[in-house]
């Protein structure tokens, strides 16, 4: 258990000394700068693209959602639409309120026995850093396309107002950064402190957490501690996008090393369990409308089976059948 | 209740959550007494042409399983991830955030880290990664992946078999995760090495053989009904009839099997004949499908099919317009969820239209089943039943969601529409522990045996102590539920955990209050319990 703790506190170091090691040698600059974060980027895509692929590749032959509130049935019962969906539109307002919001997780209570009963208390803290931590990511990642636009566009700048609002700190300080590191810390603490979670977990759960710390932090620390070059940020990734990169002179260790540790995020993500971001798309319990005996749903791999046939059954009983004065086919 | 020994109440709910010392992977199954269900006798499974048959016990240490049963368990496992999107999906999903893990009544009245939802699935996951992904392939134990071994098989047999199939864990699930679905893949896996329990497969041969579950044969079931309708004489001076495999019936009436035999279901069963007869119903009663409930549900999905043919069957030869279908908990997961998908189109069946108040159930129009608690309150809604509520007045009541009409269906306010018009004191359980957050019996899922009592009285822990706390708040005796297994397993979970509590169907319940033409006065209740009597100063 220790070791999956241990050994991937080791490999996101690692991760950032290679990064941080290279950084210097004319000849790695490359390397970094382009190589390396084209060939994540097509892992990425590709990877993601083949999962999704391989997923939607198994049919879903029964339409069996989780119910979570009242059937559409007669009239004047009211229904949950979207707790129950019984058709598209209640399915998309169920996913979006399930991606947008965490609806499921919103549920979630903690049991205890307390005094020889059982006592379910509220517990929304990993609700509210999962959205924390998730929101955080969505608008740092839209702050990061003023890197690959130029003219920036009216939408990543209003995102960045509005994350910089409360303009504290110089430069200022966005509250997606505070966010994405609270939600972070308190997810690892979270595993390594409750000893149920830290049974469950793998090295893979540990590793996903601490490597986009590590991004998170290296990327803050530019931002307060140790500014980047701007500049020649926004003068590579414009190169990358229009396949015509450069290499830029004078970019810093730690941003080397953010992005390598992007990079790597990048190349594993679509092998592993991140690909909840897309999976969550296509569980069969959620994205379905609950309208299976409104709707006949078709299994393409149904296939006959052996079945015991009413004429077996009579040919059996008839005699008892007939003695208790019950119908039967052939007399 | 069993032979095998159990801890009291009070010693058996002082349960360690804290985990083992040693890792999941390196801690083996204990086969302890009264926490594992019997083996599958060798003459259900040839019945049956499932694979393995012989004599063994999960207590052996030579299981006898086939030469390549590695083989085919991992060729089997190939196969479904190739047929269920979900499957697949549920063993790449999960980030194991924990969200599951005292969701479920095993855990939480067992404290064994194995029946967290999301390490249950665990112990499938990681031999699909160690198969069947590259990662697994290449790094082992640290990608989470592990060899499929002897000892791994009995530990899927331990847990997949501590499981009840609920899916409350499935409502906390950031992605929906089924353990449901994960456990029945886990069971068919087991099967193919011929890995089962005697309480589900016989159950399934017989309902092969006779058409439902308890093996009664057509002479019987005539039998027991007209038993149950010289009840109703005796009860209410009315006379029932018991129609049986008649022809030109409008309406075929498949409940589960458990209502003609075992108290308290029997009640149900009258209650259902009342209600028919009160409303002159031209509805029968099937021999050939007598069984609603699905065995099958625990084994594999082609014998759910395998069994669940015979009511489409059943209905075309008959002539019959459409099905009604009784109060029973998988049944109903089998009848919403897969029958028309598997044994469809009823194409020779009509929408459901009630012939009594010619409101059409349109949510059924594919399907052509309606659940009985929907045919009811349209009965009540449109004011075609007479009730005396007060008749109920001797039971302080409260409700017992059932997991699969619950969580599978959504059918919440049905039965609670019934009760509030048949009965006046009605008490609700506590939220966290009703509607889709219900808590399971600790029973089902073919798990209602006497050698798993203990795991049975873990399990429906939880659900006991809620009826503990409206007992104690309301002086509650009385839990009405709409599923057979329930009224069997809850009615032993009542009387280990909160004596004094009984468990009753909602058309038992119903049919107390039914005033019906030409019927006696009523001094008791359908068990003969006398009424409560009245005071003239209370009004209805």
């Amino acid at each position: 258990m220790i070791i999956n703790l241990a050994g991937s506190l080791l490999a996101v170091l690692i991760l950032s000394l290679i990064a941080w090691g290279a950084h210097g040698s004319a000849g790695l600059a490359s390397l970094f700068l382009v190589v390396i974060p084209y060939g994540a980027f097509a892992v990425f895509l590709a990877g993601f693209v083949w999962r999704i692929v391989s997923w939607a590749r198994s049919p879903v032959p029964f339409r069996i959602p989780t119910t979570c509130g009242q059937e559409k049935s007669l009239p004047w019962i009211q229904s949950k639409p979207l707790e129950n969906p019984s058709n598209t539109a209640g399915v998309i307002g169920r996913m979006a309120l399930e991606v947008i919001l965490f609806r499921s997780l919103f549920r979630n209570t903690q049991a205890e026995i307390y005094e020889g009963r059982t006592v379910y208390g509220s517990a929304k803290w990993l609700w509210f850093f999962g959205l924390t931590f998730h929101w955080s990511l969505l608008v740092i990642l839209v702050r990061h396309m003023r890197f690959f636009v130029e003219p920036v566009g009216p939408i990543i700048s209003g995102v960045a107002a509005l994350d910089g609002f409360f303009e504290l700190g110089l430069p200022t300080f966005f509250l997606s950064d505070a966010g994405i590191l609270a939600g972070l810390t308190f997810l690892f603490l979270r595993r390594v402190v409750v000893p149920q979670l830290r049974y469950i977990s793998l090295f893979t759960d540990y590793f996903a957490v601490l490597l986009i710390l590590a991004v998170a932090a290296t990327g803050t620390l530019m931002r307060t501690v140790f500014p980047a070059d701007l500049e020649q940020v926004k003068t590579l990734a414009l190169g990358w996008v229009s396949f015509s990169p450069v290499v830029p002179s004078g970019v810093s260790a730690l941003f080397q090393t953010h992005l390598f540790l992007v990079c790597a995020l990048l190349a594993w993500f679509p092998f592993s369990k991140l690909m909840h971001m897309g999976g969550v798309f296509l569980s069969p319990t959620r994205n379905l409308a609950n309208d299976s005996r409104m709707r006949r749903h078709i299994n393409p791999w149904n296939s006959p089976v052996k079945v015991h046939t009413y004429e077996e059954y009579e040919n059996e009983f008839r005699d008892q059948m007939k003695t208790a004065g019950i119908p039967v086919e052939k007399e | 209740m069993s032979s095998i020994k159990i801890l009291k109440p009070d010693e058996l709910i002082r349960i360690g959550y804290e985990p083992p010392r040693t890792a999941w992977m390196d801690t083996p199954v204990d086969f302890r007494p009264g926490t594992w269900s019997y083996s599958a006798a060798a003459k259900n499974l040839t019945y049956l042409d499932l694979p393995n048959p012989r004599a063994w016990q999960p207590y052996d240490e030579n299981w006898k399983l086939p030469e390549n049963w590695k083989q085919i368990i991992l060729d089997g496992m190939r196969e479904r991830l190739e047929k269920y999107r979900s499957f697949k999906l549920f063993m790449d999903l999960c980030v194991r955030c924990g969200a599951c893990a005292d969701k479920c009544h095993f855990y939480i009245g067992g404290g064994d880290p194995k029946n967290m939802p999301v390490l249950r699935a665990e112990l499938l996951r990681s031999v699909y990664r160690r198969y069947f992904t590259e990662s697994g392939r290449r790094f082992g134990r640290l990608a989470g992946a592990r060899d499929l071994t002897v000892d791994v098989l009995k530990e899927w047999f331990y847990y997949f078999y501590q499981c009840t199939e609920c899916r409350r864990c499935s409502v906390f699930c950031p992605y929906g995760i089924d353990q449901a679905e994960i456990t029945m893949i886990g069971r068919e896996l087991l099967n193919l090495v011929g890995c089962n329990i005697n309480w589900v497969i016989e159950p399934v041969a017989n309902c092969f053989r006779t058409g439902n579950h308890l093996g009664i044969q057509p002479g019987g079931i005539k039998d027991m009904l007209e038993f149950l309708a010289d009840d109703i004489e005796d009860r209410t001076g009315v006379r029932v009839d018991v129609p049986l495999n008649r022809k030109g019936a409008e309406i075929l009436f498949v409940a589960p099997s458990g209502d003609f035999f075992a108290d308290p279901g029997t009640y149900t069963c009258m209650g259902y004949m009342m209600l028919f007869h009160e409303i002159g119903l031209n509805y029968t009663f099937s021999t050939y499908a007598s069984e609603g409930g699905n065995f099958g549900l625990f084994t594999s999905h082609e014998l759910i099919k395998r069994l669940n043919a015979k009511i489409y069957a059943e209905a075309k030869r008959l002539g019959v317009k459409w099905i009604l279908g009784g109060e029973c908990g998988h049944m109903w997961r089998v009848l919403h969820e897969y029958m028309d998908t598997m044994n469809g189109p009823a194409d020779f069946l009509q929408e459901p239209v009630s012939p009594i108040t010619g409101t059409r159930f349109e949510n059924a129009r594919s399907t052509k089943m309606v659940h009985i608690t929907e045919f009811t309150s349209d009965l009540i809604r449109n004011g075609k039943l007479k009730l005396d509520p007060r008749r109920n007045d001797h039971l302080r009541l409260t409700f017992h969601d059932s997991c699969n009409p619950a969580r599978a269906m959504g059918l919440f306010e049905e039965p609670r529409y019934v009760i509030r018009h048949a009965a006046r004191y009605f008490y609700e359980m506590p939220e966290d522990t009703i509607r889709e957050k219900t808590f399971c019996c600790g029973g089902g899922a073919g798990l209602g045996n006497d050698e798993n009592i203990e795991m049975r009285m873990r399990g429906g822990m939880p659900r006991a102590m809620a009826v503990r706390h409206v007992k104690e708040r309301h002086d509650v005796n009385r839990m009405a539920c709409i599923c057979a297994i329930d009224r069997s397993t809850l009615s032993a979970l009542m009387d280990y955990w909160v004596p004094g509590v009984t468990v009753m169907g909602v058309h038992e319940l119903l049919s107390n209050a039914l005033v019906m033409k030409g019927e006696k006065e009523r001094t008791t209740d359908l068990r003969g319990e006398p009424l409560k009597e009245r005071t003239d100063d209370e009004t209805l």
